[in-house]
């Protein structure tokens, strides 16, 4: 995390959003943004995180609550005068207006010293590596190329937060990691805070400091990528952020701190528990799929599960093993493709283990 | 590897030759030939409709303005005469012999009237002249006229006598006239030939002052309703901008004349608006609105809002809405947001609707002929004069011909200033 300065450099204080005053968009909504912090904010598509963006930015109003900047309220502040910059899905470049002019729009709007505009619009212009283009118009460039120009302009009047709104959206694969790249490569350049909502969870896990899931107005859990990636908060995070394999069962002990789970067939698991941890109560227990194993013979192992081979996917780089519980639950695992990669028959039995604290154990709801 | 030597060759040469066989040149000419006949086929019809309908008919209309045979069809033989005549003086007895000849034969065929009015034009009060005349010329002998025909002539009508009525005739005897375009711009011509501001009325050039000036405040009147209306409804939710839109256009939908009525209900002196006015008491008498040039406007504005509301729409349908709120993320406050970032990008539109009305208005006939009064009337109620009620086709031609020049000077000044390639109708 390359926070330099203070931890609630962006605060919402119980932020809640209605558009027609019965049901809430954004529920109880409350964090702390650090000063230079990448926090992406990351949900399906109706689950707040844009109106949240854009109840910063001033374009939507807040029903309750505050938003405070640098420790001053500004809820209730118009968009022009907060001093924060935007990146749109779209790009939103102006088409009338050449690149160097599109550039110098927030400069002029700003009244600097026409000698200053062209200096920073030359620097910017560099920054992106498009000197060439200045003179081109928006339409006469590439996808990436209008974003790359989208990003200069949130940033060339140096706001000390800059809100982007799935920015890479409308880009094909290879220039939205291309782009990731360069979007990283200027925020730690400049130092700025970045408020980043997306729905690619791959994009979020590689450029944040720490990710916000979002679900229905409310935040699931907010933490680091490689927390959230390995120590999902609930059901919902554990099956949103990657894949995972959810295994029946009913808690039938406890054990510092870890719950026993018995699961069909009679065989125990041992996980961890997030949110049940009362005897008797039917759970589900998140396993990722590279977190299991394929026991080369059979050996006594705790948090072993005995299942039945049905299919094997080639996938090139690594092997996708489909298997099946006897109460007919699915379970996938992913093996490396090396030349250890088991093989089997249709409807043989195989033996999958894993660790402890890759297990959680989620109450079913 | 036996197979490859002799499969490469062959394989490499297809793939580095660019140059093209001489059949295939001519195959690839004859698909292009084939193509291009297809595109005409197609366009054929509309063509031809379009000559028929709208090429031949101007090409009429400019052949009017200049070509006049009815005088020289009807008095030939006098014309001939009149050709070798100075301008000075009372012409030759040859020259009104001619004419007592001529005018017995048309005051027989009944067309002594048609030569009146075309020479009444060139000289006003020269009608009962030649109408008298050719009255009282038509119970003489022939053998009777051809002797003393010029001291007939005169005998019916002293006029004949001076130079300046033989002159007007000359003049309306000419197959091939300026005339009619002159007398649109208020100017004639002295028998000298030079050109001099006409003494009898100038009406046409104030005329088309004044249809460009209506013309020019319909257009603004319907950039100042139509620009937020189609703001409105490239923003709101579709639902919304469908019904609002079956408003807009409801107006094509209902006859033309029964939305010039209406107006004439809502304006006339005991009408709507009028009953209103003095109801609540804001004006003692009733205004007289109707049969001016405000009703004029009004009810045109009314008409011609959908063909501005449209463009604009499109135009602005097609505009990101987040430009503004960029703008404004990047500090911009809404109002030189909106004229710096909206307006521009909305010029297209704009300028499609503000030409349309504008040139639809100027050409405007219906509605000003039935609210416009006299004030109200603009250049083609008086085109329409000239063709149904003095049956001056010449100079209606004229007068048509030059608001054709008019819109186009206009059309090309717009294309310099603006650029047509600017324009987007949807």
């Amino acid at each position: 995390m390359s926070t330099d300065g203070a931890l609630d450099f962006l605060r919402f204080a119980n932020i809640q959003k209605s558009y027609d005053q019965k049901t809430m968009v954004v529920k109880d909504f409350s964090l702390d943004v650090a000063k230079g912090e990448f926090l992406t904010l990351l949900g399906p598509s109706g689950s707040g995180k844009t109106t949240v963006l854009m109840m910063m930015a001033g374009f939507e109003s807040v029903t309750h609550g505050e938003i405070l900047l640098d420790g001053h309220p500004i809820t209730r502040t118009a968009p022009y005068k907060r001093n924060i910059g935007m990146v749109f899905q779209n790009y939103a470049l102006f088409p009338h207006m050449s690149i160097a002019e599109n550039l110098a729009y927030p400069l002029k709007v700003r009244k600097l010293a026409k000698a200053d505009i062209a200096q920073k619009v030359e620097k910017f212009l560099q920054l992106i590596e498009l000197e060439d283009f200045a003179g081109r118009m928006p339409a006469q460039l590439s996808g990436g190329q209008r974003q790359r120009v989208a990003l200069a302009r949130a940033l060339i009047f140096s706001p000390s937060l800059v809100l982007m709104d799935e920015p890479l959206g409308a880009l094909d694969k290879k220039l939205r990691e291309q782009m990731q790249l360069e979007i990283m490569r200027l925020h730690k350049k400049l130092g700025f805070t970045v408020i980043y909502v997306t729905h690619d969870q791959t994009e979020a896990l590689t450029m944040s400091d720490r990710i916000a899931v979002f679900n229905d107005g409310v935040v699931q859990q907010c933490a680091a990528p490689e927390v959230l990636y390995e120590q999902p908060a609930n059901a919902f995070v554990a099956d949103f952020i990657g894949e995972n394999n959810f295994v029946p069962g009913k808690i039938v002990g406890l054990d510092e701190g870890m719950v026993r789970i018995e699961i069909a067939g009679g065989e125990e698991i041992i996980a961890m528990h997030s949110d049940c941890d009362v005897i008797g109560t039917k759970c589900r227990v998140s396993i990722r799929p590279e977190k299991m194993f394929i026991l080369p013979s059979e050996h006594t192992f705790a948090n072993k599960i005995t299942v039945k081979f049905l299919a094997r996917l080639y996938v090139g780089d690594y092997i996708r093993y489909f298997f099946e519980l006897p109460d007919k639950t699915e379970v996938v695992v992913k093996v490396l493709n090396d030349h250890e990669a088991p093989k089997f028959g249709e409807g043989d039995e195989a033996h999958l283990i894993s660790r402890r604290k890759d297990c959680f154990a989620f109450a079913v709801t | 590897m036996n197979d490859t030597p002799t499969i490469a060759p062959v394989a490499l040469e297809r793939g580095t030759s660019d140059v093209l066989t001489k059949a295939e040149i001519r195959l690839a000419h004859r698909e292009v030939r084939r193509h291009k006949m297809v595109a005409f086929a197609l366009v054929v019809p509309l063509l031809l409709f379009l000559f028929f309908s709208f090429v031949a008919p101007i090409a009429t209309m400019l052949h009017r303005g200049f070509y006049s045979p009815v005088v020289a069809q009807l008095i030939p033989n006098t014309l001939q005469s009149l050709a070798t005549w100075d301008g000075q003086g009372q012409p030759d007895d040859a020259v009104l012999t001619n004419m007592a000849i001529d005018l017995k034969r048309l005051a027989a065929d009944r067309t002594s009237g048609k030569l009146a009015a075309e020479i009444n034009r060139n000289k006003p009060g020269a009608s009962s002249v030649v109408k008298s005349s050719a009255r009282k010329l038509r119970r003489t002998d022939d053998a009777d006229l051809a002797q003393n025909g010029a001291t007939l002539l005169l005998a019916a009508n002293k006029a004949w006598a001076d130079p300046l009525m033989w002159r007007a005739v000359q003049k309306s005897g000419d197959t091939y006239t300026d005339g009619f375009y002159l007398t649109a711009l208020d100017l004639e011509r002295t028998f000298e030939g030079e050109l001099q501001i006409r003494e009898a009325t100038q009406i046409y050039i104030k005329l088309y002052t004044k249809t460009l000036r209506m013309a020019l405040i319909i257009t603004l009147m319907c950039l100042i309703l139509g620009y937020p209306l189609a703001y409105y409804l490239a923003n709101a939710p579709s639902k919304t901008a469908n019904l609002l839109m079956i408003f807009v256009l409801l107006p094509f939908w209902t006859s033309l004349l029964v939305r010039t009525t209406a107006w004439i209900a809502l304006l006339q002196t005991n009408g709507v608006v009028n009953s209103f006015l003095t109801g609540v008491g804001i004006t003692s008498e009733p205004l007289d609105m109707l049969y001016t040039e405000f009703s004029t406007i009004i009810a045109m504005t009314h008409i011609l809002l959908p063909f501005m509301i449209l463009p604009l729409y499109s135009v602005m349908k097609g505009i990101d809405p987040t430009l503004m709120r960029a703008a404004m993320s990047m500090g911009a406050r809404p109002i030189p947001a909106f004229i710096k970032i909206y307006l521009p990008n909305t010029m297209p539109g704009l300028s499609a609707g503000a030409l349309l009305v504008f040139i639809i208005s100027v050409g405007y006939y219906i509605t000003p002929a039935l609210v416009g009064g006299t004030d109200g009337q603009m250049i083609s109620n008086i085109i329409a004069f000239h063709m149904q009620q003095s049956n001056n086709w010449g100079l209606a031609a004229a007068l048509g011909s030059m608001l054709l020049i008019l819109i186009l000077t206009l059309y090309w000044v717009y294309d310099h200033l603006v650029g047509t390639d600017n324009i987007k109708l949807g």
